[in-house]
C-alpha cells in the first residue's frame, strides 16, 4: 500500500494543534505524553489499523490498546480526526459528564477498547484479546502503546512472559520510550536499560525506531511480526512534548497544560495544515 | 449425617456441560487446575484451557482481552489470591469496563484452614461488592452452585462467584430455582430471622431446627446474592420478625451482615446480631477448628439468638 507521508504529517499536526488547544481550553491533561504519542497513533489509525469508526465494534477489527491512558488526549483527537465520534465533541473533554472523562472508557467513547489509567493494565488485555483471535481462528491484530515508566509495573511482565509462552506473533507492542516518568527520567527513577534486551529475554522480536519518524514506523509495522511464533515489540523512541519546543523534553510538562499564550506559541511551531 | 458434597464438583461439572455447548466458553486459570477441579475440563477442551501461570493481574487482564474477543471467561483461581492481587484488575478491566467475565474465587473463606490467614479469604466480600457494576454470589450447596454457574453464563456482565472447598449437606428442595437478585426462604418463623450465605446456611439450618425445639421459631434465608441485594425480602423479614442475625463465613467488616445493616438500618431499624470472622487474623487450625473457635456453629448461632432475644437460655 503507497502511503502518502505527507498526508500523516499533516494529519500528525491537525492532531497536536486540536489536541493541544483541547487541553488548554480544560486545563487538564497530560501535555507531554499526548505529543509524544502522537505520530505513533497517527501511523497506526491512518495507515496500519483495519478498523470502521462507522461500525467501531466490527468484530473482526484490529483492536488498539492505549495502556498509557493518561494521554486519553491523543487518543481521543486521533479517533475523532479519524471519525470516531464528531470532531467538535473535543471541547467538551473533561467537562461536566462529558464521555470524554480524564482517562478513556470502553463503554462511552467509540473506538476503546478496555477502561485504563493505573498503569500495567494494557497489555494484559492485549494478550487476552491476540488469544481469542487465535482461539477463534480470526485474523485481527492487537497493539498495545505502552509508556516506558510504566514497565515498572509487573503486570506488564506477568503479560510478557504469557504472550511469548503463548507464541502470540498477532501482537505487538509499542513502548513510547520518551525517557521521562512523572517526576524525572525513568533512568534516575528505576532504570529500565537495557530495555530491549530485557523484552529480548522474554522471548519478543525487538525492533527500534524513531517514534516521530513517520516513515520508520510505517516500515516496522510493515514487517509485522518481526519473527513468526513470536510477539513483536517496537520500541519507539520519542520525545516528550514533541513539536513544540519549549515542551519538548520537559519533566515539568508531565500534566501541565498550555496557557492561552503559550498556546498560541505553541499552535505558531506547529503550523498550519495545508488545505486537501 | 446428611450426605456432603464439595461444591467445585458441581461447578467444574456444569462448567464442562456449558463448554460442549458453547463454543465460546473458556476457562482462565493461575496454575490452579488441580485446586479449582479443572482436570476433566482440561482433558476435554484443551484448547479452551488458559493457564496463565502464577501471575494473578495478569490472569484478570487477559480474561478481559479473551471477553473483549467475544469469548466468555471463566477465571478460576483461589479467591485469596483472585481478589487480593488483582483487586484493581477486577476493579478496572473487569467492572468498570464491564467486561463480560466471570470470576470464580475458589476455596473462599477459611478453607484452607492450617495454611493460615495468607491463605485464608475473609475480605473478598467486602472488596468485590463494593466495585461498582459487580454481581457477587455465594452459593451455598451443589444444586445452587450447578444453577448459578449457568445463570452467571447467561448473565452479561462481571461476576464475582464464591465457592468453598468445605463439604457442605443440600440445603434447597428440588424445586428450587436459583434467580441472581433473589433471597432464597428456607425454614419459616416469625421471632428472628437468621440471615446467611455459603457454607453457612446449613449452619443457620440446625440452629433454627434447634430453636424451634426450644418454642423459637426462626426464619431462614439464604442470601446467596450479596450484591445486588434482595432488598425486599429482607426488608419483610425485619419487619415480621423483627430481629436479624446474619452469618457468614468472611469477615464481620463489611461482608453479608455490612450489606444487610446498610439496608435494615435505613429503611427498618431493628436490632441485629452479626456473626462471621471478627477482624483477627485467625490462629493456627484446621477449617473446622476455626469455625468452631470463633462460634460460627449451631451453637454460637443459638447463643446469639437468645441474646438478641433478650431470654435466658433454657436450662438444658
Amino acid at each position: 500500500m503507497e502511503i502518502d507521508l505527507s498526508f500523516l504529517r499533516d494529519k500528525a499536526t491537525e492532531i497536536r494543534r486540536r489536541n493541544l488547544t483541547m487541553l488548554a481550553r480544560a486545563r487538564i491533561g497530560h501535555t507531554g505524553g499526548d505529543l509524544s504519542v502522537t505520530d505513533i497513533l497517527t501511523v497506526l489509525y491512518f495507515a496500519v489499523l483495519k478498523v470502521d469508526p462507522q461500525n467501531p465494534d466490527w468484530p473482526e477489527r484490529d483492536r488498539l490498546i492505549l495502556s498509557k491512558g493518561h494521554c486519553s488526549g491523543a487518543l481521543y483527537t486521533t479517533l475523532a480526526v479519524r471519525g470516531f465520534f464528531p470532531i467538535q465533541e473535543l471541547d467538551s473533554f473533561a467537562q461536566p459528564l462529558s464521555r470524554l472523562g480524564g482517562h478513556p472508557n470502553r463503554v462511552k467513547v467509540p473506538g476503546v477498547e478496555t477502561n485504563t489509567g493505573p498503569l500495567g493494565h494494557g497489555l494484559p488485555v492485549a494478550v487476552g484479546a491476540a488469544l481469542a483471535a487465535r482461539l477463534q481462528q480470526a485474523g485481527w491484530r492487537v497493539f498495545a502503546i505502552t509508556g516506558d515508566g510504566e514497565l515498572q509495573e509487573g503486570s506488564n511482565w506477568e503479560a510478557a512472559m504469557c504472550a511469548a509462552h503463548q507464541r502470540l506473533d498477532n501482537l505487538a507492542v509499542v513502548v513510547d520510550r520518551n525517557g521521562l516518568q512523572q517526576g524525572d527520567t525513568t533512568e534516575a527513577t528505576n532504570r529500565l536499560e537495557p530495555l530491549a534486551e530485557k523484552w529480548r529475554a522474554f522471548g519478543w522480536s525487538v525492533r527500534e525506531v524513531n517514534g516521530h519518524d513517520h516513515s520508520q514506523l510505517l516500515d516496522a509495522f510493515h514487517y509485522l511480526p518481526f519473527e513468526s511464533g513470536r510477539p513483536s515489540c517496537l520500541i519507539a523512541h520519542t520525545h516528550k512534548g514533541q513539536g513544540v519546543s519549549f515542551i519538548r523534553d520537559q519533566v515539568g510538562w508531565h500534566h501541565r497544560t498550555p496557557s492561552e499564550a503559550e498556546l498560541a506559541l505553541a499552535l505558531e511551531e506547529l503550523g498550519e495544515v495545508r488545505d486537501g | 449425617m446428611a450426605e456432603k458434597f464439595d461444591c467445585r464438583d458441581a461447578f467444574t461439572r456444569t462448567l464442562e456441560e456449558m463448554a460442549a455447548e458453547e463454543p465460546r466458553l473458556v476457562v482462565v486459570a493461575n496454575d490452579s487446575i488441580g485446586s479449582s477441579k479443572l482436570g476433566g475440563f482440561a482433558r476435554k477442551f484443551p484448547g479452551r484451557l488458559v493457564n496463565v501461570g502464577i501471575a494473578e493481574q495478569n490472569m484478570v487482564g487477559v480474561a478481559a482481552g479473551l471477553a473483549n474477543g467475544g469469548l466468555l471467561p471463566f477465571v478460576c483461581a483461589a479467591s485469596c489470591f483472585l481478589t487480593g492481587r488483582a483487586l484493581e484488575q477486577i476493579k478496572v478491566d473487569a467492572a468498570y469496563s464491564n467486561a463480560n467475565i466471570k470470576l470464580c474465587g475458589m476455596a473462599s473463606g477459611v478453607a484452607y484452614g492450617e495454611m493460615g490467614p495468607t491463605h485464608h479469604s475473609l475480605e473478598d466480600l467486602a472488596w468485590t461488592r463494593a466495585i461498582a457494576g459487580m454481581t457477587v454470589i455465594v452459593p451455598a450447596d451443589p444444586q445452587e452452585t450447578e444453577q448459578a454457574t449457568r445463570a452467571v453464563a447467561r448473565y452479561a456482565g462481571p461476576v464475582f462467584l464464591r465457592l468453598s472447598r468445605m463439604p457442605v449437606p443440600a440445603v434447597h428442595p428440588p424445586a428450587y430455582r436459583f434467580e441472581i437478585g433473589k433471597a432464597a426462604c428456607l425454614k419459616g418463623g416469625d421471632d428472628l430471622a437468621i440471615m446467611a450465605n455459603g457454607t453457612m446456611v446449613t449452619v443457620a439450618l440446625q440452629a433454627a431446627e434447634q430453636l424451634e425445639s426450644e418454642g423459637i421459631h426462626a426464619r431462614v434465608l439464604n442470601l446467596s446474592t450479596i450484591r445486588p441485594l434482595d432488598e425486599e425480602t429482607i426488608l419483610c423479614a425485619a419487619r415480621q420478625a423483627g430481629k436479624i442475625i446474619t452469618l457468614e463465613e468472611h469477615t464481620i467488616y463489611g461482608g453479608l451482615g455490612g450489606a444487610v445493616a446498610e439496608v435494615v438500618v435505613q429503611h427498618c431499624p431493628v436490632p441485629m446480631r452479626i456473626l462471621g470472622f471478627p477482624g483477627v487474623f485467625a490462629p493456627t487450625g484446621s477449617a473446622e477448628f476455626l469455625l468452631q473457635h470463633f462460634h460460627l456453629t449451631p451453637e454460637g448461632v443459638r447463643l446469639a439468638a437468645h441474646q438478641l432475644l433478650n431470654q435466658r437460655l433454657p436450662d438444658t
